[in-house]
């Protein structure tokens, strides 16, 4: 036993105490304790989503076929949103880790430039988040609940034997009108045509929406469309509880409300980390520019806030897996 | 006994400074990292379209696939990003065990009760 090191060293890099347990500073060690105890919670939270899920009767939604639109463009990309701002957040975390590693060379004008970009990066995947936000709560269409059994058949033959209380999807144009309609809105009315039902909405641009199918399974895997005689059984058997999108009372996606409910936690806490960690990145490249880690002759302020920017990049990665993949 | 409590000269110690050749290496291994994890998230994300999500095997192996494609990415993320890997073993460790053992416990009791209470077989459900 040695004892004591032989080395003198710079007494402003020890505790209070004169020892640097684990050989770091105080607050590098302190960032690693809470990020500990930050990933437990989050980990508490994808346990307790995995709960509910396996013990949930009714189908649960599943990511590829809840998360497919695009900004700007129609039809249908599975998971490629979610994979693009996956993206997103990973080459943060890599401009994040460049101006920790410029911070170590003591180049400031590198420090700033990457943590410049690493807001940007920050800023576009919140962003992205409040459109994925935005089109999740206006949902695609709605669905409403059948009030009674009913067997239809599908397109190639196949039977659907649909028990009340299922749900079925309605298509945008139908579904957005419908919705007007239900509100009250004096100027949608509804009506029958030939077997089919029509919406018409008078006003300024009058235009009609028929309803040319109805979805099943629309969220699950197997998703069908039901045309004509069918699909008016499914229509008559409607309930009156029709649902459009999703908020804290009800959810298009799913009979029951946890599925929502947690994706708007999991991801609004994930969303809330993040932006902290804007905020954060934003003060410390302000002290950067200042010349304050200069004088401090070590960029490791740089480092700490890294730590909780990777830690926000490594819960994505996790909350992508379990509530977008699985 | 080597005393590891001092902050004497760790490559990431505060009075440590890299050289050019030290950044350039560490940022060749930043570079290969984000290959590496662009690369899984792209195979997890194609597996997730191209496979049907049902009750077979292949199902059941796909899901344990991406579990396993995830602790690799996080692994990556801290032990370099984070640069972990680069710290003193009992900080590694000080991290590292505590979580695994409290999250292990809860994965545990949430499927021992979720089992019990649900009636349902969790692992293989």
């Amino acid at each position: 036993m040695s004892g004591e090191a032989s080395k003198a060293i710079s007494k402003d890099v020890l505790w209070g105490g004169g020892r640097s347990p684990f050989s770091v500073s105080y607050g590098k060690m302190m960032m690693w304790y809470f990020l500990v105890s930050d990933a437990l919670t989050f980990g508490g939270l994808l346990v307790a989503y995995g709960f509910s899920r396996a013990g949930s009767t009714a189908a649960w939604p599943i990511g590829e076929q809840v998360f497919r639109a695009m900004p700007f463009l129609e039809g249908h990309y599975p998971l490629a949103y979610v994979a693009l701002m996956t993206f997103i957040l990973i080459v943060s975390s890599v401009t994040m880790v460049l101006a920790v590693e410029a911070g170590h060379r003591n180049d400031r004008s590198g420090v700033l430039k990457w943590m410049a970009w690493t807001i940007v990066g920050g800023f576009t995947f919140l962003g992205s988040q409040a459109w994925e936000w935005s089109h999740f709560i206006h949902g695609s269409g709605g669905s409403f609940l059948l009030a009674e059994d009913v067997t239809v058949t599908g397109p190639e033959g196949e039977v659907f034997e649909m028990t009340a209380g299922e749900s079925v999807f309605m298509d945008h144009h139908f579904g957005h009108l419908m919705e007007m309609y239900l509100a009250g809105d004096p100027a949608v009315t509804l009506s029958e045509e030939g077997g089919h039902i029509v919406l018409t909405e008078l006003g300024d641009h009058p235009h009609e929406a028929h309803l040319h199918g109805l979805t099943l399974n629309k969220y699950v895997e197997g998703e069908t469309m039901v045309e004509g005689d069918a699909m008016m059984d499914l229509w008559n058997a409607r309930s009156e509880n029709f649902s459009f999108g999703a908020n804290l009372h009800d959810s298009e996606y799913a009979v029951q409300q946890s599925y929502s409910n947690f994706f708007f936690f999991i991801t609004g806490f994930h969303g809330f980390h993040v932006f902290s960690g804007v905020v954060i990145n934003i003060v410390v490249f302000f002290m950067v520019l200042n010349r304050v880690m200069e004088r401090r002759k070590h960029y490791e302020m740089v480092e700490k806030v890294g730590l909780y920017w990777h830690f926000v990049d490594l819960v994505w990665v996790f909350v992508f897996t379990f509530f977008y993949l699985i | 006994m080597e005393r590891d409590d001092l902050i004497v000269n760790d490559s990431y110690a505060l009075n440590a400074h890299h050289s050019e050749e030290e950044g350039q290496a560490i940022r060749k291994k930043i570079y290969m990292v984000t290959l590496i994890l662009s690369v899984i998230t792209a195979v997890e994300v194609g597996m997730g379209v191209m496979f049907k999500r049902n009750d077979t095997f292949t199902w059941t192996a796909i899901k344990w696939t991406f579990i396993i494609l995830t602790l690799f990415k996080a692994g990556y993320i801290v032990m370099t990003f984070m640069h972990l890997g680069d710290e003193r073993k009992n900080l590694r460790n000080a991290v590292v065990v505590p979580y695994f053992i409290f999250i292990g416990y809860l994965i545990f009791i949430a499927l021992t009760e979720g089992a019990s209470h649900f009636g349902l077989d969790l692992m293989f459900h």
